[in-house]
C-alpha cells in the first residue's frame, strides 16, 4: 500500500514538474490548463506543404485533439461500420513515427452525428499516464508505452448514459482523479474515478439533458486546491476533484456545447452571451462581465495576455479579458467551424470544419490573417502547440507543422 | 566423444524437463491471470488485480495468441478489452522485433466460424499484416459468413465487381447486385444493391430483407404528462385482448390495425393514433414461429420503450433521444414454436423541439448476424398507400 502511495505522489511530482516548467507538453483539451493559451510556447508563423514536417494516416475517424506527453503524440481515432472500435494511439513528435496502438472495442453505444465523432473527446494526462475517454463512455488507462492499467465501461455501468448524437466531453485530471462528465437525456452524472485502480471516487447525479461541454480544472497551489468546474444548462458548478463536493456555483442559463475556460480566479462561460464569473466573490455578484459581442455557437472561449478570443460560426472575436470590451473581429476562411483554436506567441491557430487551417496575427486593435492551408479534409479538433510545432488531427491524419531551422 | 554423448544423455533430459516446467508454468500463469481478467466487472470491480494480470498476458509468447483468442469465447465485454489490448501489445512487441506470427495457427482461427466472432476477426486482422496474400485468398470465402465483419468485406467486392459489369449486360448485372444483397447486412450496403437493382429496373422488398414488422395492432394515447406513464403498466401490458377497449383520461381507445408501408418499417404513432404530447402507444404482433429459436428483436426510436414477448419484459430503455436509428437498441429474445405475441410500448414526452414531435419506432426480427427473421404468418407487403389508409380510422369517444 505504501509502495502504491509512493507511486502516487511520484506521478503528482511528475505532473508538478512538468507544469511548473511550462512545459513541453500539452496535457488535455485546449492545452496543459484548458484555456488553449500555449503559455510559453510559439508555433509557426506559416502553415504550408514547406512547414509541413510530417503527416500520419490514422486508422479511424475523430475530433479529438491530440496531447503531447513526453515527446509522444497521443491521439484517438474510431474506425468500423458501427463506430465500434477504439483506437489509442502514440507518434513519435520528431519523427512521426507511429510507436504504438491499442485498440478496444466499444463497450457503450456508438451512434453518433457526422459532425462528431466516437473519437471526440479529448484524452488527458498526468505526464506519467494518458486517460482516453470516448463516446461510448468507455475510459481506459494507459502508460506512456501503451501499458493498459486499467478500463471502465461507464455505459456498461449505467446503460442509458448516451444521446446518439455522440457524447463529447473531454476529461480531466486532478491529484489522482480524473474526471469524467457523462450528461445525457439518459443516466446522466459526473465521476471522479481513481487514477491508480480505476475505481469510482465519487458519483454526482447531473440534469438528464444532453450536454456537450468539457469539464475545465482551475488549478490551485497544490492539486488539493484544484476546482474542476461542469457546465450545463441549469449553470456553473465548481467541484472539488477528490471528493466531488461543490465548492461553489452560479445558476444561469448555460451553452451545452461550447465549455467554460478558466481566466483568473473563475472562469469564462459560454451562456446566452460570454459571461465572466469571479469564484472569488460571493455567488450572486459573480459575474464580472457580460458582452454579446464575443458569444461563441461551438468552439470555446481562449484567453491569453488579456485578451478573449472567440468565434461565432465563422467570425473570430477578440475583447478585452477583464472588462469584456470588444476590440475586433476577423471573417475566417470556411462555412463554420466546430473546433477550438489554440494561441501561441503572436498567432491564433484555428481550422474550419472543411479543412483550412489558419494562423492569424493577433493584435490590440485587430486580428490578421497570414497563413492558411487546406487539408483537404475535415477538422473538427482543435490543436496542439509544444516546442514550436502545431500539431493538428483532420478526420483520418494527423499533422506536424513546424519552421525548418 | 564418448564423454560429449554422456553429457548429452545426462542433461537432455534435465533439460527437457526444465523446458516443460517453464512452459507449463508459463500456461498455469496465462490460465491465472486470464481467470483474474475474467472476474473484471461493473464499476471497476477487479481492475486492480487484473492490472498485475495483464502484464502477465503481455508478456505471453506469440505462439500462445490463439490461447488468449480463445479466452476471449467467454469473455465479458470490460474483460474482452484486456484480453484484446494483451494481444494486440504481443503482436506488437513481435513484430517490432522482427519475428513472426504464428500466420497459420491465426488463419485457423480465423476461419473457424464456430469461434467468436470479434476473435476470429482481431486473428484475420494480425493475419493480414504479416501475410499479404491473405485478403486475397479469404475474403470471397466470407459471403455466407455468420460474423457480419468478415461479411462485409466480402460484399464489398461483390458490389465492386458488380459494378464494373458492362452496362448492356443487364442480367449478369442483375444477378451480381442479387448476389451482394443476399449476402449484405449492413445498410449501407443494402441500399447500395437495392439502388442498383432499382435502376435496373428490379423491385427489392427491403422491409423483408432486414426482416422489419409492417403490420402492427396499435393502441392509445394513454397518458404519459410528466413522463408518469413509463412505469405505470396499462392494460395492454397486463393482458392482450384486441377485443377490448378501455377508458384513457380523455377517450376511449381500442386496438386498431395499422400497416406501413415504409422501407424501413417506420410505424408513425402520430399517423395511427394522432398527433399528441404526453402520450404512450402500444403496438402489439402476433408473430408465427417455425420453431423455437433465439432471436433480436431490433428497435430503432428516439422514445423511450418497453417491449414484450409473450407477456414478459424483454428490454426497457427510459431516455428520449433526438435520434431514431436502425438498430438502436438489440434485445436478445427467445421465440417458441408457434404463435409469440411482441408488444411494443413507445413513450412520447412534452418536449417541444421539433425532434421531439417524432413519435415512432421501427422493429425488426433478426438473427445476431442481422438475417431477417420472417413470420410463418407474414402478410404481403402494404401498398404504398397503405400508411394513410390505415391513418383514417381514428379512436373515438
Amino acid at each position: 500500500m505504501r509502495l502504491l502511495q509512493l507511486r502516487s505522489h511520484l506521478v503528482l511530482f511528475g505532473a508538478a514538474v512538468l507544469l511548473l516548467s511550462g512545459g513541453a507538453d500539452w496535457l488535455a483539451f485546449r492545452g496543459t490548463n484548458n484555456d488553449g493559451n500555449a503559455g510559453s510556447e510559439t508555433g509557426p508563423a506559416k502553415i504550408s506543404t514547406e512547414t509541413t514536417a510530417w503527416k500520419a494516416a490514422l486508422p479511424g475517424r475523430g475530433a479529438s485533439s491530440p496531447i503531447v506527453v513526453g515527446g509522444k503524440i497521443i491521439v484517438t481515432a474510431d474506425s468500423g461500420y458501427k463506430s465500434d472500435r477504439l483506437h489509442i494511439l502514440a507518434f513519435d513528435a520528431a519523427s512521426g513515427t507511429q510507436l504504438w496502438e491499442r485498440q478496444f472495442w466499444a463497450t457503450g453505444r456508438t451512434f453518433c452525428h457526422e459532425t462528431s465523432a466516437v473519437a471526440a473527446p479529448t484524452p488527458a494526462s498526468d505526464g506519467k499516464f494518458v486517460y482516453a475517454f470516448f463516446g461510448s463512455n468507455d475510459l481506459v488507462c494507459l502508460d506512456l508505452d501503451g501499458n493498459l492499467q486499467w478500463l471502465r465501461g461507464l455505459t456498461h455501468d449505467y446503460p442509458t448514459a448516451a444521446n446518439d448524437t455522440g457524447m463529447a466531453a473531454s476529461p480531466v485530471v486532478s491529484g489522482g482523479t480524473v474526471v469524467a462528465q457523462v450528461e445525457s437525456e439518459g443516466e446522466s452524472f459526473v465521476a471522479g474515478i481513481d487514477t491508480r485502480t480505476g475505481l469510482t471516487r465519487w458519483r454526482m447525479n447531473r440534469p438528464r439533458e444532453m450536454n456537450w461541454t468539457s469539464p475545465c480544472l482551475l488549478r490551485g497551489k497544490t492539486a488539493d486546491e484544484d476546482l474542476v468546474v461542469i457546465q450545463a444548462r441549469e449553470g456553473v458548478r465548481a467541484l472539488r476533484p477528490q471528493t466531488g463536493e461543490e465548492a461553489w456555483k452560479y445558476d444561469t442559463e448555460c451553452q451545452t456545447i461550447a465549455s467554460a475556460t478558466p481566466h483568473e480566479k473563475g472562469v469564462l462561460v459560454p451562456a446566452e452571451q460570454l459571461l465572466s464569473l469571479d469564484f472569488t466573490s460571493g455567488s450572486a455578484d459573480a459575474a464580472q462581465w457580460k458582452q454579446v459581442k464575443l458569444s461563441s455557437s461551438t468552439s470555446s472561449p481562449i484567453v491569453r495576455d488579456g485578451k478573449v478570443y472567440s468565434i461565432q460560426r465563422t467570425v473570430l472575436a477578440c475583447g478585452d479579458a477583464k472588462t469584456g470590451e470588444f476590440l475586433w473581429q476577423l471573417r475566417l476562411t470556411g462555412t463554420n467551424v466546430w473546433s477550438t483554436p489554440v494561441v501561441a506567441g503572436d498567432y491564433l491557430y484555428v481550422a474550419s470544419e472543411e479543412g483550412v487551417v489558419q494562423v492569424v496575427r493577433t493584435g490590440l486593435s485587430k486580428g490578421e490573417a497570414v497563413s492558411e492551408l487546406a487539408l483537404e479534409e475535415r477538422v473538427l479538433a482543435s490543436p496542439a502547440v509544444v516546442d514550436g510545432a502545431l500539431y493538428i488531427r483532420s478526420l483520418g491524419h494527423l499533422y506536424k507543422f513546424a519552421e525548418k531551422n | 566423444m564418448h564423454r560429449v554423448t554422456s553429457l548429452i544423455r545426462l542433461t537432455l533430459p534435465a533439460a527437457i524437463l526444465i523446458a516443460l516446467s517453464t512452459n507449463t508454468g508459463a500456461a498455469e500463469d496465462l490460465s491465472s491471470a486470464l481467470k483474474t481478467i475474467k472476474a473484471v466487472a461493473a464499476e471497476g470491480a477487479g481492475n486492480e488485480q487484473a492490472q498485475a494480470a495483464w502484464k502477465t498476458l503481455a508478456k505471453a509468447e506469440a505462439a500462445q495468441i490463439p490461447v488468449l483468442l480463445a479466452a476471449l469465447e467467454d469473455a465479458n465485454p470490460l474483460a474482452a478489452n484486456y484480453i484484446r489490448a494483451a494481444i494486440d501489445a504481443v503482436a506488437e512487441r513481435q513484430l517490432q522485433s522482427g519475428k513472426p506470427l504464428p500466420a497459420d495457427a491465426l488463419e485457423k482461427f480465423a476461419l473457424d466460424t464456430k469461434r467468436n466472432a470479434r476473435a476470429r476477426r482481431l486473428a484475420y486482422e494480425w493475419l493480414t499484416r504479416v501475410d499479404k496474400t491473405a485478403a486475397e485468398r479469404l475474403v470471397p470465402k466470407f459471403a455466407d459468413d455468420p460474423a457480419v465483419e468478415f461479411r462485409r468485406d466480402a460484399v464489398a467486392q461483390l458490389l465492386d465487381a458488380a459494378a464494373k459489369i458492362d452496362s448492356s449486360d443487364k442480367d449478369t448485372a442483375i444477378d451480381a447486385y442479387r448476389q451482394a444483397l443476399a449476402a449484405a447486412r449492413d445498410r449501407d450496403q443494402v441500399d447500395k444493391a437495392a439502388a442498383a437493382l432499382s435502376k435496373l429496373g428490379q423491385t427489392v422488398d427491403l422491409p423483408a430483407h432486414f426482416g422489419f414488422i409492417q403490420h402492427w395492432k396499435v393502441i392509445g394515447p394513454f397518458d404519459n404528462h410528466e413522463e408518469r406513464g413509463y412505469p405505470i403498466a396499462y392494460p395492454p401490458e397486463k393482458s392482450i385482448d384486441f377485443d377490448a377497449s378501455y377508458d384513457d383520461k380523455t377517450e376511449k381507445v381500442k386496438w386498431m390495425d395499422f400497416a406501413t408501408a415504409d422501407n424501413y418499417g417506420n410505424v408513425d404513432l402520430n399517423k395511427a393514433l394522432g398527433k399528441t404530447l404526453g402520450a404512450v402507444g402500444y403496438a402489439a404482433v402476433e408473430f408465427e414461429s417455425d420453431r423455437d429459436r433465439d432471436v433480436e428483436l431490433r428497435l430503432g426510436t428516439r422514445c423511450a420503450w418497453k417491449m414484450f414477448v409473450n407477456g414478459q419484459l424483454a428490454g426497457a430503455y427510459d431516455s428520449y433521444n433526438p435520434s431514431t436509428l436502425l438498430d438502436q437498441h438489440i434485445v436478445k429474445a427467445k421465440l417458441k414454436k408457434g404463435n409469440n405475441v411482441i408488444l411494443v410500448k413507445c413513450c412520447q414526452n412534452e418536449q417541444t423541439v421539433p425532434w421531439a414531435q417524432l413519435w415512432h419506432f421501427q422493429l425488426r426480427v433478426c438473427d445476431v448476424a442481422g438475417t431477417a427473421v420472417l413470420a410463418a404468418n407474414r402478410p404481403p407487403r402494404p401498398a404504398a398507400e397503405a400508411d394513410a389508409a390505415a391513418a383514417a380510422p381514428r379512436n373515438s369517444k
